[in-house]
């Protein structure tokens, strides 16, 4: 049966390559809208934060270097341009010399932060103290984000104090305030939060529409093996696979593992082209590999299906596409149905597609854990609708 | 693939199958010997196509039995599958696949592989002489290149039973008579052949036996010359004629000389006793029943008469 179901999909497979519709339906189509959808719907979705802040530590002491050295230079995308007054930090953000659209000029900064002169002695005596932060009138968005670190800064300082007066408590006398302060800085907190809600598991732009696209076409391209039995059964082929020496069930497998095949390529150059051209992050290979396994499983089923009830090919292939518009549609590939809330954010899981979208949003925290429940979710989808679907068919290949 | 020595390729008994209400084969029973070509001649719709499709194991009998070699066939029978080849009506062929790829592809099926394979398509070709467009897609093909090659795919494994339903359907002439030529050389090759046709010339010129089959039903067998005993020393008369057709024959059916009268396409057919010395009378009856004769051909018996004999009707009504 083996034997006889590859020789039907290395045929099939073979009439494929020659179909030019199949590149398009396969690889094409999803690829382009992909692309239109990732980046005219989500132009900031390759936005890279990259912002220069100018420094003026007039203070040196271990208070504000720790927010010069540990907190701004280990930040990711800021460079710090350390200057010796204010006035030259003022020169710095004189929008007046900064170019519309941000700070690309080396000659000048997002933001400039001053530590004033006994910045260090004025925390550790408890005297009301001020970090000021001037911003760039052209980068709005970078000079916020220096305001939020030293909000963060700021914030930090009151919980050491805290730490500071309770370590007093618990000696019973005075320590050493600012070598106690800048111990407590620099060591890690013991408690990390990790954001684990919605808002941290969507996908970006690119990788949710590369996602999309190609869990949505992926079943209209498992159509053709299971519908060409459909086809064959018209133009009189299948009589003649009928009557070779071969089982009804290995026809069967024969256009199940073409359609496998055809799919299971078509998404992953999907997922290597868009990786690769345009920096989608799908999330680790092994979990994606499974989602992506576990689609096909559906899409086969549900077409299965589908043919099973259809009465010819064309019946089928008109079926097919209207039920993969809907279950595209309410499984949230052209847009993120999870954060629409109420019955929609529900209606998905309804849908492989909403599954599959899940997964590959559950996988940002890389753990292969999460994808479990979306795969046998997939897999279920698969399994009842094919069971019926095959079938169906099984007995149609009578006539 | 051979059947056992011996006993006949093919057996088949009260064959019966019925779609719903219509009951399409009705006991069709015959047996086919090694290098025999059988014919089944019949009308469209007479169950030629019903039973050549539970002889082929694509449809299961409702009751009957067929063996092939001695071994039951029936659509779960892969084994006794071995044996048959089958030519569909439909071009059974993938267009975008080349004539060797069409070939290789089904002769896989049938087990075959490796160099035995590669040699069997290389003959084929030669045979259905398309040797030359063999990487060709069919789909570039005539429609006798086609036909040839739907041939070609059916008699690639050697099968004990070639079964041809209406293979010249819609064929120029050319492409028809090598057709044609090619099943008469299979005769002579040994294999047995199950040929269906409403051509009653093919019959003629194929067949060793013939089963006449009208409405389910196979109501006479044996060679060409035994059918047309069956009409005796009588001519068939073909009045190409208008008008009123009907009220024509069934006049014509009254006169003494005359066994049959049917309306056919483009006329009425008649079996007569001695055509030439009656001639006169039959064409006045037409004048006066108020048919307009234009032509009129005289043959002897054929199995066009056989089939008008047996059933009142044209074998192309």
């Amino acid at each position: 049966m083996v034997g006889a179901a590859w020789t039907i999909a290395r045929k099939d497979l073979k009439q494929r390559l020659r179909d030019r519709s199949a590149y398009i339906i396969g690889i094409v189509a999803p690829l382009g809208l992909a692309l239109v959808f990732g980046f005219v719907l989500n132009p900031l979705s390759g936005y890279e934060f990259d912002a220069t802040y100018a420094v003026a530590d007039l203070d040196g002491g271990p208070v504000s270097r720790i927010f010069v050295d540990n907190v701004l230079t280990n930040a990711e995308g800021i460079e710090v341009v350390e200057v010796a007054s204010v006035a030259e930090a003022e020169a710095l953000v004189d929008t007046e010399v900064t170019p519309l659209g941000g700070a690309d000029d080396t000659n000048t900064a997002d933001a400039a932060i001053i530590f004033p002169v006994g910045f260090s002695d004025d925390v550790q005596s408890e005297r009301p103290v001020t970090i000021r932060v001037i911003g760039n009138q052209g980068s709005e968005t970078d000079a916020g984000i220096a305001v939020a670190l030293v909000e963060g800064y700021a914030s930090e300082l009151t919980s050491v104090r805290v730490a500071v007066a309770t370590v007093e408590n618990l000696v019973g006398g005075e320590v050493d305030r600012l070598a106690t302060g800048v111990e407590v800085l620099q060591t890690p907190n013991p408690v990390t939060l990790r954001d684990d809600t919605a808002s941290t598991k969507q996908l970006d732009g690119v990788t949710f529409y590369a996602a999309g696209m190609a869990i949505f076409f992926l079943f209209f391209t498992v159509q053709s093996g299971i519908t060409g039995l459909l086809e064959e059964r018209r133009t009189g082929t299948l009589a003649r696979l009928l009557s070779s020496p071969i089982t009804r069930a290995s026809v069967l497998a024969g256009k199940m593992l073409s359609s496998f095949v055809v799919g299971l390529v078509s998404m992953v150059v999907l997922f290597v082209a868009t990786t690769f051209a345009v920096d989608a992050d799908w999330g680790p290979p092994i979990g994606v590999g499974l989602l992506i396994l576990a689609a096909i499983v559906a899409a086969l089923g549900i077409v299965s299906l589908l043919a099973g009830f259809a009465r010819s090919a064309e019946q089928a292939a008109a079926t097919g596409s209207m039920v993969g518009m809907v279950l595209g549609f309410l499984g949230g590939t052209f847009f993120d149905v999870s954060q629409a809330g109420g019955i929609l954010a529900t209606l998905r899981f309804a849908t492989p597609h909403g599954w599959f979208m899940q997964g590959l949003a559950d996988l940002r925290s890389d753990d292969l854990g999460v994808i479990v429940v979306p795969v046998l979710a997939m897999v279920a989808f698969g399994v009842v609708t094919g069971a019926i679907g095959l079938a169906r068919l099984r007995k149609g290949l009578l006539p | 693939m051979t059947a056992p020595a011996g006993g006949p390729v093919l057996e088949c008994s009260g064959i019966r199958k019925s779609f719903g209400d219509h009951a399409a084969v009705k006991g069709i029973g015959f047996s086919i010997a090694r290098g025999e070509t059988y014919g089944l001649l019949g009308p469209n719709g007479a169950g030629k196509t019903t039973t050549i499709s539970i002889i082929a194991g694509l449809l299961e009998a409702d009751a009957g039995e067929v063996t092939l070699g001695g071994e039951p066939m029936n659509p779960d029978a892969t084994h006794t599958k071995r044996l048959v080849g089958l030519v569909p009506q439909d071009l059974a062929i993938y267009p975008d696949l080349g004539a060797a790829e069409n070939l290789d592809f089904f002769g896989r099926l049938h087990g075959m592989k490796g160099a035995d394979l590669r040699r069997r398509v290389a003959e084929v070709l030669e045979i259905i002489e398309l040797t030359d467009r063999a990487d060709d897609r069919t789909q570039e093909y005539s429609g006798g290149m086609k036909r040839r090659l739907n041939i070609g795919v059916g008699l690639l494994h050697r099968p004990a039973l070639l079964i041809l339903d209406e293979p010249t359907v819609g064929v120029d002439p050319q492409s028809r008579n090598a057709i044609l030529d090619s099943v008469e050389q299979l005769g002579e090759e040994g294999m047995a052949v199950l040929y269906t046709t409403h051509y009653m010339e093919e019959a003629e010129r194929l067949c060793d036996r013939i089963g006449i089959v009208d409405q389910g039903e196979l109501i006479a067998e044996g060679s060409q010359a035994d059918l047309v005993r069956i009409v005796g020393q009588r001519d068939r008369l073909t009045l190409t004629a208008t008008g009123s057709l009907a009220a024509t024959a069934i006049a014509l059916g009254g006169l003494a000389p005359v066994d049959d009268a049917a309306v056919t396409d483009d006329g009425i057919a008649l079996i007569v006793d001695r055509a030439h010395d009656h001639l006169p009378e039959i064409l006045a009856v037409a004048g006066r029943t108020g048919s307009l004769v234009k032509s009129v051909d005289v043959d002897s018996a054929d199995l066009e008469s056989v089939f008008l004999k047996l059933t009142g009707r044209a074998l192309r009504e």
